[in-house]
């Protein structure tokens, strides 16, 4: 079993294997921004007194860690436009859902991971740092904004790059709802050519060379952004 | 029994123990005493190793620490230490942290271990705690426990390493006197200590340490009253008040 | 969505037996638990690489964990289901070639387990075992491993729900747990597609959410026994 990747440097694979790559960051990155975004908007509603809402989030979030990612995309691939008003179903059928659907799955997953990092953060922060917040003159936005969730990020630095990485490895389970992913062309390149090793052992170094570029990131932000308390 | 020759330590640029030498003698007790950072622990913990020396060598009851040609877990067996923190085996009950060196290095038979326990514990006054948990047991009783577990070795020498500054005070008594009892029956100690009331009643020896070296080797009458070095001198002052 | 369950209740559960394989949540389950199990002392053996003397032995151990952790499970899974008749000169069934991609998977996981739970016992431990003249072996076996263990518990119970988990991927090489059999279903059932895949992750819900509670429980008695020491 010899290795002859040059076959997929260039030419038709080297494209296909190229645009699998481009789809896997896109869907990596959209899902990243709007679960973190997601994540601090859940925590502010947590933070509200009202113990229904904390229920409800509580109930997304344990909904989002104890069932398997790819059951979420399926649910909503599948199962959700089912549920849809005619107008929006027909334009669901009539295609080109996949990456929309596996951003939202991904998206909501990865938000309810990273709300309870950024919760951990902040109980980790004395309850003097909000008085203190508040005795200036702050309002509660505004001391969540300027003193609370500056610090609790940097508490949440560690637990968020490994679901960062956890995520970037999640993008493969979209192949199966039929996004273009790298791991789909890995298997679409296999299929049409039979260099199964060579394609494969690609694959999984550009993963690995991925997966360390995060883990490096990860570190350098940790540096970067150090924390006075342990989360 | 103890002999430290030209004993030298560094942490990367620090130099920790600088050419530190001295004696210990057969049923002496030497109490090691020196402002934080003197290096008094690192001395006391290079004598069974657990920190190593970069120069010099150290000799405890005729064998080298340092040679390799000894068997190092055969020698340390023969070194009793005392921890600050204790360091009791929390998964195992009294009896069984007492025994475990005994039977396992020493290969006594169970029973046999059994009644060297209890005749230990006795003596350290916990006979009816031998089958305690150490959760169970204060600070003060764990630390006697200990001293139990050290002695089941049956070594001609224990080390001290700062036994009761790890205690609330009421309990620093219990662990001085089981102490004391043990140099009044000529076992070789070395202690490193704050408690200047028990070096002045029961060492044979004092050293005062700062900055990795050993400022004054003299006895206590010595130590006390006169103590040549300035910075022994300070340390004394500080110490009464 | 109760009429699903009825009809497929049975189904869902142990998939197509005893008229075929086991499958449903029964293999999903056994599929975790065997993965684990096998995966158990390979971590071992790499969590005493990694805390070990031994430069080679640190790196090749850091280097199997990296290169597991990096790569996503469905990508080993395609690479078992290549490489095991390769390798064996013989066709396996796909519930043991997921096995074997779990297995190498989860070994690398545990074996982070396995490293944190031996450097997390406070040095005294070792120094005062090591002071006493136990060897090094007789340390680990003595007072290093049996601490170590009992704290690893509340992880190895997480890294359990994460295994459960991670079996669903493998239905991609025709392995028929649930998920395998929650696609069954919904090709049988075309227009229930919704209900059909919340009873699916709602089999899941159930059984992780219970075993995240239970890693829980044990963590905070395990903190409070520890508590009760310092």
């Amino acid at each position: 079993m010899d290795l002859d990747i040059s076959f997929l440097l260039h030419g038709q694979y080297g494209e296909l294997l190229l645009d699998g790559l481009k789809t896997t960051l896109l869907v990596f990155a959209l899902s990243w921004l709007l679960g973190m975004a997601l994540a601090v908007v859940i925590v502010l509603l947590r933070a509200i007194p009202f113990r229904p809402l904390d229920a409800l989030m509580s109930l997304f979030v344990e909904y989002h860690r104890n069932v398997p990612t790819v059951v979420q995309i399926m649910v909503w691939y599948f199962g959700m436009p089912q549920v849809l008003p005619p107008g929006l179903k027909a334009y669901v059928n009539a295609g080109n859902t996949e990456l929309l659907f596996a951003v939202i799955a991904l998206s909501l997953n990865v938000s309810a991971y990273m709300s309870e990092d950024l919760r951990s953060g902040l109980k980790a922060i004395p309850a003097a740092q909000a008085e203190a917040g508040r005795a200036i003159g702050l309002g509660f936005l505004q001391s969540m904004r300027y003193v609370i969730l500056p610090q609790a990020l940097r508490i949440g630095v560690p637990p968020l790059v490994n679901r960062s990485l956890i995520l970037f490895k999640d993008t493969s389970l979209t192949m199966v709802i039929g996004v273009t992913d790298l791991t789909y062309q890995a298997k679409n390149i296999d299929n049409l050519t039979f260099r199964t090793f060579d394609v494969f052992a690609v694959t999984t170094l550009i993963y690995l060379l991925c997966s360390l570029a995060i883990m490096l990131v990860g570190s350098r932000v940790e540096k970067a952004f150090p924390s006075a308390y342990k989360g | 029994m103890i002999e430290l020759k030209n004993v030298n330590k560094w942490y990367g640029e620090y130099h920790a123990l600088n050419d530190v030498c001295g004696r210990v003698e057969k049923g002496q007790v030497l109490v090691v005493c020196g402002p934080s950072g003197s290096g008094k622990s690192t001395m006391i913990r290079t004598l069974n190793r657990l920190e190593n020396i970069q120069k010099g060598d150290i000799t405890v009851n005729g064998a080298s620490i340092y040679d390799p040609r000894n068997d190092l877990n055969k020698l340390r067996a023969s070194i009793g230490f005392v921890f600050q923190q204790f360091n009791l085996f929390p998964h195992y009950s009294v009896r069984e942290n007492v025994t475990l060196s005994a039977r396992k290095v020493f290969r006594m038979p169970a029973r046999e271990a059994d009644e060297l326990a209890e005749s230990l514990l006795a003596k350290v006054g916990l006979a009816h705690k031998i089958d305690a948990m150490p959760a169970n047991l204060s600070g003060g009783q764990q630390q006697r426990v200990a001293i139990a577990r050290a002695l089941a070795q049956r070594p001609p020498v224990i080390l001290f390493d700062e036994p009761t500054s790890a205690l609330d005070p009421e309990m620093v008594n219990e662990v001085l006197c089981v102490m004391k009892q043990l140099a009044a029956e000529g076992m070789t100690m070395v202690v490193v200590t704050h408690e200047m009331d028990f070096a002045r009643e029961v060492a044979d020896r004092i050293w005062f340490m700062d900055a990795g070296c050993i400022l004054e080797d003299s006895t206590p009458a010595e130590f006390f009253s006169a103590p040549r070095h300035p910075r022994a001198r300070k340390f004394l002052e500080d110490v009464r008040h | 969505m109760l009429d699903i369950l009825q009809k497929y209740g049975a189904m869902f559960l142990v998939g197509s037996w005893p008229n075929g394989p086991l499958g449903g949540f029964a293999a999903t389950l056994l599929l975790a638990v065997l993965g684990l199990g096998l995966a158990f002392p390979i971590a071992v053996l790499l969590g005493f690489a990694r805390v070990g003397h031994y430069r080679l032995l640190r790196i090749l151990a850091t280097c199997w964990i990296t290169a597991f952790r990096g790569v996503p499970l469905i990508m080993i899974i395609f690479w078992a289901y290549f490489a095991v008749p390769l390798v064996t000169g013989m066709t396996i069934s796909a519930f043991k070639t997921a096995l074997v991609a779990i297995v190498l998977y989860e070994s690398a996981f545990l074996a982070e387990i396995v490293r944190a739970g031996l450097q997390g016992l406070p040095r005294g431990q070792t120094e005062a075992a090591r002071a006493a003249g136990l060897s090094y072996w007789q340390s680990m076996r003595y007072v290093i491993l049996p601490q170590a263990l009992v704290n690893m518990i509340p992880s190895l119970v997480s890294q359990f729900v994460s295994t459960i988990k991670a079996t669903s991927i493998v239905y991609v090489i025709g392995v028929e747990e649930v998920t395998f059999v929650g696609q069954q279903i919904n090709s049988i059932e075309l227009t229930s597609a919704l209900q059909t895949y919340l009873i699916l992750a709602g089999f899941y819900f159930a059984v992780c959410l219970a075993l995240s509670r239970l890693a829980a429980r044990i963590e905070t008695r395990i903190q409070k026994r520890r508590l009760g020491l310092a």
